[in-house]
Formats: C-alpha cells, structure tokens, sequence
C-alpha cells in the first residue's frame, strides 16, 4: 500500500493520567476505506486513546491524520478536519431534541445542500429517528441513543469516525444491527476506528484489528487471522 | 391599605422583581456551563451602570447611544474577565475558579473606588422615565413601567436566543456535557465567551435601570443587587434561566410587599431575601425549577 491512503497513524502514543501511564507507547495505523479494531479488556487503554486522538486528553508521541500533525489542536478542529467520534457512553444530550443532537454536528458546515442531504441519508439508515425526530434526546431507548449518536458522527461527515464501544449496555440484536449500520457506513466510503470489548463481533466486521493489553499492544493481524487466533479465542471470546 | 397604594407596592416590586432577575440569569447562566458562582457578576452591573454614566454625563452622549454603548462595553469586559481570570483555571478544582471569581470581585470593587471615585455620583434619568403618571388617587413615575417593559423586551430575547438559535442550542449541550459537546465539533470557547457576554450585557442593562431607579451609583452598589439576584437565582433552581426569572420577581415583589404591610420591619428589608431563601431550600433544596442533579464523576 502507498504512504497516500494511510488516514491515521499513531506512533509510540503515550497517555497519562497523573502518575499512571495509561497508554505506554502504542503503534498502529489505519488506511483509507478500512474498518480497523482495537480490543482488549476494561482498562487497557482503548476509550484513552480515542480520547487522545480527538484531542481531549494530552499525549505524548505522535497521531498524524492524513499526514498532518494533530498535536496542539483542538478537540472542534479536529472534527473539522474530518474525525467524528461516537464517544462511550452515547453523549447524547438529554435536553436537546434529536433533530437538535444531529443539528449540532453541523457546527461547523456551511455547505447547507448537503447538510439537508445528509440529514435525509441519517433518516433512511435510522427510521426510527424520524419518528422521534422532535423528542428530547434522553427519553430515547439505549438502543435508539446509539443510532443518534452514530447518526451525529454521520452528519459531521467526518471522513473517519472513532467509535467508542457501540455495542455497550445494547442487546443482542439491536448490537447486530449497530454492526450491520457500521459495515454499512463504511461501504459508503468512511473509515473507522472502532474500539470493542465484544471482540467476537468487532474482529468479524474489521479488516484488520491490534490487540491492546494494559497500555501496549500484544498483537495484531486481519480480523479472521486474530478470530482464529488461539491467544485471543482464550482471553477474548470465551475459550 | 388602599388598593391603589397596594397597585403601586406591586408596580415597584415588580420592577424590582425584574432587575434582580436581569441580574441572576448570569449567575445562572455561568454556573449551567461552568459550575461556577461568578461572584464578580454584581460587581459588572457596577460596571455596566457607570459606562451609561459616563457616556451620558462625561461625554453628554444621548441616553439612546450611552446605554447601548455601555452595555457592549460591559459585555466586553465580562468576556475579558473569563478570559484573563476564569479560563486558565477551567481544568482546576471548582474551589480555584470560586476563589478567582471572588478576588476579581475585590479587585473591581477597589478599582472602582481608585478610577471612578468613593463618593456617590448622581445618575441623571433620561425625562421620559421620569414623567408622572396618575391613576386615579395614586401616581407612579414611568420608569418603573419602562424597567418591566425593556426587562420583558430583554427576556424574550434572551428567551429566543437560548432556545431557537445555533448558539444557544450549543449552550444547552454544554451545560450538559462540555466534552462531548466540543467532540462533536463545538467550538466550546467561543460559546462560553458568548455565554458571559449575555449574560454580562443583561447585568449591564440591570446596572443601569438600577441606576435609574435609585438613581445614586458608587463603586460597591453592585454588591446588594447581586447578592439578592444570587439569591433569586437560587431560589428558581441555579443553571435554569426560566428559573432565574421567577426566583427574581418573587423576591423583588415579597420584598417590597412585606414592607408595604409591615412598615415596622422596614429596617428588615434585606433579611427577607435570605430568609425566603432559608426557607425555600429547606423544602426545595433544588430551587424551584430546579432538578435533582446527580454530581459529576
């Protein structure tokens, strides 16, 4: 592959908080047109370094988006530039309406004609948020707040989105259906850096996927090799 | 009590009312995103009402110019406050930022006394607020009507903006959660600026009716307004701007109506605000609007 399609690349990211090192030099890259997984338990530093690269907590190293630097800039820049992050936990705002939620990721569009598009291609992949479209957003269902938040990353148009556990706190079929919206994203072209503690799913859906065991990275490899890997069958998917 | 005398009691205590609420909806906008009391916010409508003076008596500018100018002028500074005192502090324990807020309260209050002068100035009333209107046996002079009508005029605004605008709906997602609202590409900086420069313009524009009302300024006559309007903020449910609004005009009407029927207490009169607080929070302790907030972790 050329140096030209790699979106992200992270080097020897390090992430404190305080005096515990979070993150301890991690490496790892992402292509375009690729969904790529990072996996591991509780803790091992997965939702920091999504963190890192969207610009809200401080690191140490080097993240380079589509060749450029992303040190020093700011969290709203950085979606500017085209990464959209589903942050764990959903984010969404309560007190805004949906159609409010998705509103708000157009902060910083002027293109108005596309905006309407998109908010048409949000409405067809979730039907269920036009239903809903003027109810606030925290008298939506646990699955319903997942699809705003992934709609909010779409209408941003980032041209990469960082999903933070999607499949959290979600039952089986409304976490297949979220896996199904996902692949169906990225077939329409975005790049995604999906962080998973259901690896089962996650390295099914995934081109590629790193293993991340307290702070570092233990193994990588594409998403069957590492399905079938038998280190990753036993820590990760249940023997 | 007549009931004309009691109609006037209730005119006074309205605009009253509304003043403290032009005022506590900073204290209440500020702490719905920052979690922060701005205790120098009385000490801005100090501000905002000397700006109007000076425009007017310095530079003999019409009151239609002076007290626009001067309420810009106010905004400006209670963005530069933020900027110099407030945000470096943001990612800090609450108790820095509180005890920053009270140390600009200081510093303006004693920077007001060196520049602007200890002693009282008298602060003219532009003559249409100060017509004598009479209903029947009873006469009210029209500032009184004016403060309510501009203070109406400024809620609706503000009503609007917070709720119908881009900057406002990113206000309301800030107050909720200021992370995420700049990971989904907030400039979250900008709308805290945009949030004391509101709110410091309704101080401003609360500073001088202040001023046309007990038309006397000195540098520490933001401290009793704000104060109360802390206070009436308190009592709708701090973070709640509709909440502000009633926690400001109950105030200010039971405070001038307790005194109109019980002159004896008159030398009472400012007890009562924290009183009506005490009692309030120990039935509310939310406020009136307010709802049950789990802490952050």
């Amino acid at each position: 592959m050329s140096q030209s399609d790699l979106v992200l690349e992270v080097k020897d990211l390090t992430i404190f908080y305080g005096n515990i090192k979070a993150v301890k030099g991690i490496s790892f890259t992402v292509r375009e047109g690729e969904i790529v997984t990072l996996i591991g338990a509780n803790g091992a530093g997965k939702s920091s370094t999504l963190r890192a690269i969207s610009g809200i907590v401080p690191w140490g190293g080097e993240i380079n988006y589509r060749g450029k630097s992303l040190r020093g800039i700011p969290a709203d820049r950085i979606v500017a530039m085209g990464v959209a992050q589903v942050p764990e936990g959903r984010g969404i705002f309560g007190n805004l309406t949906v159609l409010e939620n998705l509103k708000l990721a157009t902060w910083q569009r002027k293109d108005k004609a596309e905006v309407s598009k998109d908010f048409e291609r949000v409405f067809t992949i979730f039907p269920r948020l036009k239903e809903r479209i003027s109810q606030p957003g925290g008298t939506l269902s646990g699955g319903e707040q997942q699809m705003l938040a992934v709609g909010r990353a779409l209408m941003s148009r980032g041209s990469m989105v960082l999903l933070d556990e999607p499949s959290m706190g979600l039952a089986p079929v409304l976490v297949q259906e979220i896996f199904r919206v996902i692949t169906e994203v990225n077939a329409g072209g975005t790049t995604v850096l999906l962080v998973e503690q259901n690896a089962n799913m996650a390295l099914r859906h995934a081109h590629r996927g790193y293993v991340l065991e307290t702070g570092t990275i233990s193994m990588s490899g594409s998403g069957p090799d590492l399905l079938g890997e038998p280190r990753v069958k036993e820590a990760y998917l249940g023997g | 009590m007549t009931f004309e005398l009691f109609l006037q009691h209730l005119a006074n205590g309205i605009s009253l009312g509304s003043l403290y609420a032009l005022i506590a909806i900073g204290y209440t906008m500020v702490y719905g995103i920052l979690r922060l009391i701005n205790f120098a916010h009385g000490d801005v409508v100090m501000l905002g009402a000397y700006a109007a003076f000076y425009g007017a008596a310095l530079f003999l500018l019409p009151w239609y110019i002076a007290f626009p100018l001067a309420i810009i002028i106010t905004a400006a500074l209670g963005v530069i406050i933020e900027r110099i005192a407030y945000k470096p502090l943001r990612e800090y324990p609450r108790i820095n930022l509180f005890t920053a807020a009270v140390a600009v309260s200081f510093l303006i209050e004693n920077l007001g006394i060196v520049i602007f002068g200890g002693r009282p100035f008298a602060f003219t009333r532009p003559e249409f607020m100060d017509v004598n209107l009479s209903f029947g046996k009873t006469s009210i002079i029209s500032y009184t009507f004016i403060i309510i009508i501009t203070a109406g005029i400024l809620f609706a605004i503000l009503l609007y903006l917070v709720n119908k605008t881009k900057a406002g709906m990113a206000m309301r997602a800030l107050s909720k959660d200021i992370e995420t609202t700049g990971l989904v590409g907030v400039n979250t900086d900008r709308i805290i600026m945009f949030t004391f420069a509101l709110g410091s313009a309704l101080a401003a524009a609360g500073g001088i009716l202040w001023a046309t009302k007990f038309p006397q300024i000195n540098p520490l006559m933001g401290v009793m307004p704000g104060l109360k309007a802390f206070i009436a903020a308190v009592l709708g449910g701090i973070g709640n701007i509709p909440g502000a609004m009633i926690g400001g005009f109950l105030l200010g009407i039971s405070e001038i109506l307790i005194v109109a029927f019980l002159p004896s207490l008159s030398g009472y009169r400012d007890a009562f605000a924290f009183a009506i607080l005490i009692l309030l929070l120990l039935f509310r302790p939310n406020g009136i609007m307010g709802e049950v907030q789990a802490e952050k972790v």
